[in-house]
């Protein structure tokens, strides 16, 4: 190495979570506060694929709300490529949990939202929003309003809007547990295909094991709630390009299932637990 | 069939409109009966016959196309000028949280007075001309309208509107894009009720003060008891209020075409 040359700067990482609580308002007590998710650290590389599996209730939304920019969190900081966040994470797009469409839009001005919002012209934003809905199966209906969609159309379409600005970290909510088997795998190939073409940093939360190995580079296991803390962290060490189908029989996809899933295991009960004490 | 099972199965629109018709001619038949056998007199309840002679001959004669034309006027300057100024105090209020909680007792207030008190306070300040009908029927469609755009705009979903800020939207987007329409919808759901009360002001107005109208006409009719003019009065109004309903339904149905109706699938009876 020449010694006149700079040390070029450590690279970022996309995505640095450092010791992140977050404590709501109870709605039990007046004045208590409920711990969601304490001192949470972990970061996500650039073109990364890194879900989060947890048992319901943990925290696993709360936490991508603060990579989102959309909460603050009680203490700890979410730094963006290399930058503290305050506010919404312009390199960020967020496919929310719930029912995320706007409904006086049809599904073809839902995905051109965001192109229109980057000041696109509306008829540009649509003529751009076809091959995306097109990608996610649904060109036939982009004239329909989200009420005339079935639950997964929807998500599709959610999965368009989120993906046709382009984001450098794409955060998803449990995106296909709408999602019959078949058709929850057709996507989660396109995801990865997308995913490969471009790669961009991911952090994808799912209820479903099987899914996260299939998908990812790294699985975070979260604990059940209140207080949830990481407590596993598993390198996924299978050949890309994978096919989700295909890889869930390979002896490799089996052991780490086994392994992951002993320590879920327990955390999936004391969740269950917990909610039903809540 | 609906998507949720209804409790009893309606029969058919055309039914519905028979039955519809037969309460409204046995009403006309019961009121010729008791009118003709003299248990009512006609002096105080008009005969059917007249009333429905005189309504037609002041169609002929086009007597009352003048009057239905002020009423009509009167009626949608009233929902125009009421919905613009409900639609900005409504958004107003509901993003500006410390103007709303000061106001909050004063709009209750306001709302709680009944508005034919005022009438003659507008006839003193407007005169005796449309203005005056104008203002009154304002005072209560801008309520209504306010309300609901208030109620509108802080129910929009908290979800929908994280997803339009994170795909980049600015507050002038989130303006036009998510509150507007989502208050826009509540306004519409009360559009019958705004124009409904926007020709309450209109009629009352007339009734109590003015030279032409609907109310008017009815007005007249008293002064000089001439019950037979007053129920034709009554029955003119009655259809006014059909059709513009009709009108409202139309427009309801263009301009919220994305709502969730009951669901129908195509070739289904009801
Ligand atoms: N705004 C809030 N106010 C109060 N409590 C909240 C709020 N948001 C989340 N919580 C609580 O924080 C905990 C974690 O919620 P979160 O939505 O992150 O769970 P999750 O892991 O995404 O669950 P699921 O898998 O069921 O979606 C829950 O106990 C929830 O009740
Ligand atoms: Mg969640």
């Amino acid at each position: 190495m020449s010694v006149a040359r700079a040390a070029p700067p450590a690279p970022h990482p996309a995505l640095a979570i450092e010791g992140v609580t977050c404590s709501f308002a109870s709605a039990h007590e007046k004045g208590a506060v409920y711990t969601a998710v304490r001192d949470v650290h972990f970061t996500v590389g650039t073109g990364e694929f890194v879900s989060i599996v947890g048992p319901t209730g943990s925290g696993k939304s709360t936490i991508l709300n603060v990579i989102a920019g959309l909460l603050a969190p009680s203490a700890g900081r979410a730094v963006v490529f290399g930058e503290d966040l305050h506010g919404i994470n312009p390199h960020a797009g967020y496919m929310f949990q719930a029912d995320a469409l706007m409904p006086w839009k049809s599904a073809l001005d839902n995905v051109a939202a965001g192109l229109e919002f980057r000041g696109v012209p509306r008829a540009e934003a649509r003529e751009r929003a076809r091959p995306w809905l097109a990608r996610v199966g649904l060109d036939r209906f982009g004239e329909r309003f989200p009420h005339q969609l079935s639950g997964g159309m929807r998500k599709r379409v959610a999965l368009a809007q989120t993906l046709i600005v382009d984001p450098k970290i794409i955060l998803m909510d449990e995106p296909f547990s709408a999602l019959d088997v078949q058709t929850r795998q057709l996507m989660e190939n396109e995801l990865l295909d997308l995913w490969s073409a471009d790669r961009k940093s991911v952090v994808f939360i799912t209820h479903d094991l099987e899914e996260a190995i299939a998908l990812s580079d790294r699985v975070l296991v979260l604990s059940a709630g209140p207080g949830a803390r990481l407590i596993g962290e598993y390198r996924i060490d299978i050949d890309r390009p994978r096919d989700v189908a295909d890889i869930r029989m390979t002896p490799r996809f089996l052991d780490l299932h086994r392994e992951i899933w002993s320590q879920l295991r327990d955390e999936v009960l004391k969740g269950y637990a917990q909610t039903k004490l809540q | 069939m609906a998507a949720t099972p209804r409790p009893k199965r309606l029969p058919g629109r055309p039914v519905i409109l028979l039955l519809q018709s037969f309460v409204l001619v046995g009403f006309f038949l019961l009121w010729h009966v008791l009118t003709a056998t003299n248990i009512m007199s006609p002096f105080f309840f008009g005969t059917p016959l007249a009333v429905l002679e005189r309504t037609w001959k002041d169609f002929a004669s086009g007597v009352i196309w003048y009057h239905l034309y002020i009423t009509l006027l009167e009626t949608l300057l009233a929902f125009a000028i009421g919905t613009v100024a409900g639609i900005v105090f409504g958004f107003w209020f509901a993003r500006a949280p410390l103007v709303s909680a000061v106001f909050d007792p004063y709009i209750k207030a306001v709302n709680a007075l009944p508005r034919v008190v005022l009438a003659p306070i507008f006839m003193l300040w407007l005169g005796l001309g449309i203005w005056s009908k104008v203002a009154l029927g304002v005072t209560l469609v801008f309520f209504i309208v306010f309300f609901n755009v208030y109620q509108g705009v802080k129910e929009v979903s908290p979800v929908v509107l994280a997803n339009a800020r994170m795909l980049g939207a600015s507050s002038r987007d989130l303006l036009r894009h998510v509150y507007l329409p989502s208050a826009l919808a509540w306004v519409f759901s009360s559009l019958h009720t705004a124009v409904g009360f926007a020709m309450v002001g209109a009629v009352v107005g007339e009734y109590l003060g003015s030279a032409a109208g609907l109310g008017y006409r009815i007005h007249q009719a008293e002064g000089v008891f001439d019950t037979v003019g007053v129920f034709s009065g009554m029955l003119v109004l009655t259809i006014f209020v059909i059709v513009i309903d009709a009108v409202v339904t139309v427009i309801e149905k263009r301009l919220l075409h994305w709502r969730p109706q009951e669901a129908h699938t195509t070739g289904a009876q009801g």
